[in-house]
């Protein structure tokens, strides 16, 4: 076994460890911690491809972004984990059934056999994924990634209007008001006669 | 590299659906509540002139574009035209309810209409990733809209389940689109056609495989059983217009998926998966007609009927024939009109704080609008199927199509489906005409609604004396 071969085998030991612990631990934010395990092994594993660039952009912006923002959400939700997992052990024999049976037919039907690949080669080392796929993303597949767009913009607003709520009980300080606010808005200067004894 | 600037013009309407949505989106925020008409015109403004747009632009010849991602085509052409039509409609129905209900906001027809954008993203797709980007734009705005009145936890938990199942079916298509692309090594449609006759015989079973999971996340996008759980909750538990919306367009965009994807793509694997569609059918078929009986929430008997609907598109589809082919794009097209005006009824029917959601809400509907209870009933004799309705040719011209490849008993059985079928549309006829309205209130709503929902009622009729028409228009581009 080559090097290569070996710290493939390593990562993906680790992915696949890690992808299970997420969706078995109790503790959500070991939860998150553990897809996140799984994001730094994947970002390995495209690294070993030569796709420099996309295992960087992976661990910027889902372990950098997304997961932290998730992290920050799950501690402040105070998630009634016991409730959640109700059914999870009834559930869990029927489930392991048919995952089971499930894996076995696809190693069957599409194991390594059926989808032996030519390895591409290796690029000169002057060659820049990045620039390709720059190139390619704003040309050939631009209808594509154009549209991957909108459904980013959807997702915003559709996130702003199921939870967006204007509540007009509650107390907030407008800060645009308060610098605009003038002396005439706060004193009020009152000439009055001065009272006799 | 070398690379042509594409060919934009095939794109216009939906460019120009996607500049409006955006331009609506901003504008909406300067709009006070009480001018929301603005933002509602301009709305059907923009889906009617995306449809002039693409009526202006059909053309006979395929015109493939942005790098072979784009297919424009008459099939094209005709489901984004209906599309199109049956949007406009559907927004114009809704417009009463949402006012009525503090609902009457630009963020729900911002939503609709990139909505209908992902169903043309969908109707147009050359390669597999459009495709799979069409129907989850479409999805993504279906979930927000379904979870649109946040106040009702029945719609939270509905589009709870329909996002969870949603995503799941998504995830299954995926699954399925990169064991295709893994053997065929393109993710162009034509080119997974290619790549399907070429492959060699060890990637027969893979590509079995591959194709169960398409069926799969079709079949659930669809609804049809058994992947069908979600469909009456969902139906039940969103706002009726957005069921309204639900149950209409995305069945056309979801037709047009199998066409490109089953029917044109995997079309050298038509022995496998007519099996898989066959299955499909004959349980939809019977599942949608017999539980419907038992439904007292004509939202949930939609719903079932929607089931029962989906196994005739099914079937005509297995046929794997152009006849079956064109059979299944009529009785889609004549599927969301009727659906579109049965829901357009149940909207007419309710009022501040009145769901009309109860089949007993029908009683008596002929003393009260003698008119609107005449449309019901051809709405209702065109879902039955019963002549001379549109129904009755949908279900002729599919089984036509069906008894032609040989499969005379399931043609028989999908008769007798519908004939048990037919009972519990005829109930709502029943209700209408022999009993008498508990609840006496005035129908009365604005010319426009009463103008067009007469007019979807009448054209069951219409199309049912003339089915040339739609049928000429359906056999034209198969």
């Amino acid at each position: 076994m080559s090097f290569e071969q070996f710290l493939f085998y390593f990562f993906s030991a680790i992915l696949v460890g890690s992808a299970v612990a997420m969706i078995t631990v109790r503790n959500p934010v070991h939860a998150a911690l553990f897809l996140v395990l799984a994001f730094f092994t994947s970002a390995a594993h495209w690294i070993m491809l030569e796709a420099e660039f996309l295992g960087i952009l992976l661990v910027l912006v889902y372990v950098g972004a997304v997961m932290v923002l998730f992290l920050f959400v799950v501690m402040m939700l105070d998630i009634n984990v016991a409730r959640v997992r109700e059914g999870f052990v009834r559930l869990l024999p029927v489930g392991l059934v048919v995952a089971v049976g499930m894996m076995v037919v696809m190693a069957m039907v599409v194991g390594a056999r059926v989808f032996q690949v030519e390895s591409p080669g290796r690029a000169d080392a002057d060659y820049s994924n990045t620039e390709a796929i720059g190139q390619l993303l704003y040309t050939e597949y631009v209808y594509p990634f154009e549209i991957a767009a909108v459904i980013l913009l959807v997702a915003i607003i559709a996130a702003i209007v199921l939870t967006l709520r204007r509540r007009p009980d509650s107390l907030y300080m407008d800060p645009a008001e308060q610098i605009k606010v003038q002396r005439k808005d706060r004193v009020r200067l009152i000439k009055m006669e001065a009272e006799k004894k | 590299m070398t690379f042509e600037i594409p060919d934009f013009i095939p794109v216009i309407p939906e460019l120009f659906l996607l500049g409006m949505a955006c331009f609506i989106l901003v504008a909406d925020l300067f709009i006070p509540q009480a001018r929301r008409d603005i933002t509602y015109g301009l709305t059907q403004f923009s889906v009617l002139g995306a449809l002039v747009l693409t009526v202006w632009l059909a053309a006979p010849e395929v015109r493939i574009t942005m790098s072979g991602t784009f297919v424009a085509d008459p099939m094209s052409d005709l489901l984004k035209s209906v599309v199109l039509l049956i949007s406009a409609v559907v927004f114009l129905y809704a417009r009463p309810y949402l006012m009525t209900r503090d609902l009457y906001r630009g963020e729900f027809y911002v939503l609709g209409l990139f909505g209908v954008l992902g169903m043309m993203v969908m109707i147009s797709a050359n390669s597999l990733l459009t495709l799979y980007l069409g129907l989850e734009l479409l999805s993504l705005c279906l979930y927000a809209l379904v979870a649109f009145n946040r106040d009702s936890t029945q719609a939270a938990e509905s589009a709870m389940k329909y996002f969870v199942l949603g995503s799941i079916a998504s995830g299954v298509l995926l699954y399925g689109m990169s064991m295709l692309y893994g053997i065929t090594g393109t993710l162009d449609i034509a080119g997974v056609t290619a790549g399907i006759l070429t492959a060699s015989g060890e990637f027969n079973m893979a590509l079995v495989f591959a194709l169960a999971f398409v069926v799969v996340a079709l079949a659930f996008k669809l609804g049809a059983v058994p992947f069908h759980m979600w469909l009456p909750d969902v139906y039940h538990g969103a706002p009726t217009p957005v069921t309204l919306f639900i149950s209409t367009a995305p069945k056309i965009a979801g037709l047009a998926i199998i066409m490109r994807l089953l029917v044109d793509g995997m079309g050298p694997l038509h022995a496998d998966w007519q099996g898989m569609l066959l299955i499909l059918a004959v349980l939809s078929l019977a599942v949608g007609n017999v539980v419907a009986i038992a439904q007292t929430n004509i939202k949930r008997m939609f719903a079932y009927s929607t089931i029962s609907h989906v196994g005739f598109v099914l079937l005509a589809i297995m046929a794997g024939t152009t006849e079956g082919n064109a059979a299944a794009l009529f009785y889609v097209i004549a599927y969301a009109l009727m659906a579109a005006g049965g829901f357009g009824m149940v909207l007419y029917l309710s009022r501040q704080g009145f769901e009309a959601d109860n089949i007993q809400d029908f009683r008596g509907l002929n003393e009260r609008s003698p008119w609107f209870a005449f449309i019901m009933l051809l709405l209702m004799a065109a879902m039955a199927g019963l002549p001379p309705t549109l129904g009755f040719y949908a279900k002729l011209a599919v089984l036509q199509a069906v008894v032609q490849v040989g499969f005379i008993w399931v043609a028989v059985f999908a008769v007798l489906m519908s004939v048990i079928g037919a009972f519990y549309y005829l109930r709502i006829i029943k209700f209408m005409y022999f009993d008498k309205p508990e609840d006496r209130t005035e129908l009365s709503r604005g010319m426009d609604v009463n103008v067009v929902l007469s007019v979807n009622g009448l054209l069951m009729l219409g199309l049912g004396i003339f089915p040339g028409i739609l049928m000429s228009l359906t056999a034209a581009v198969r």
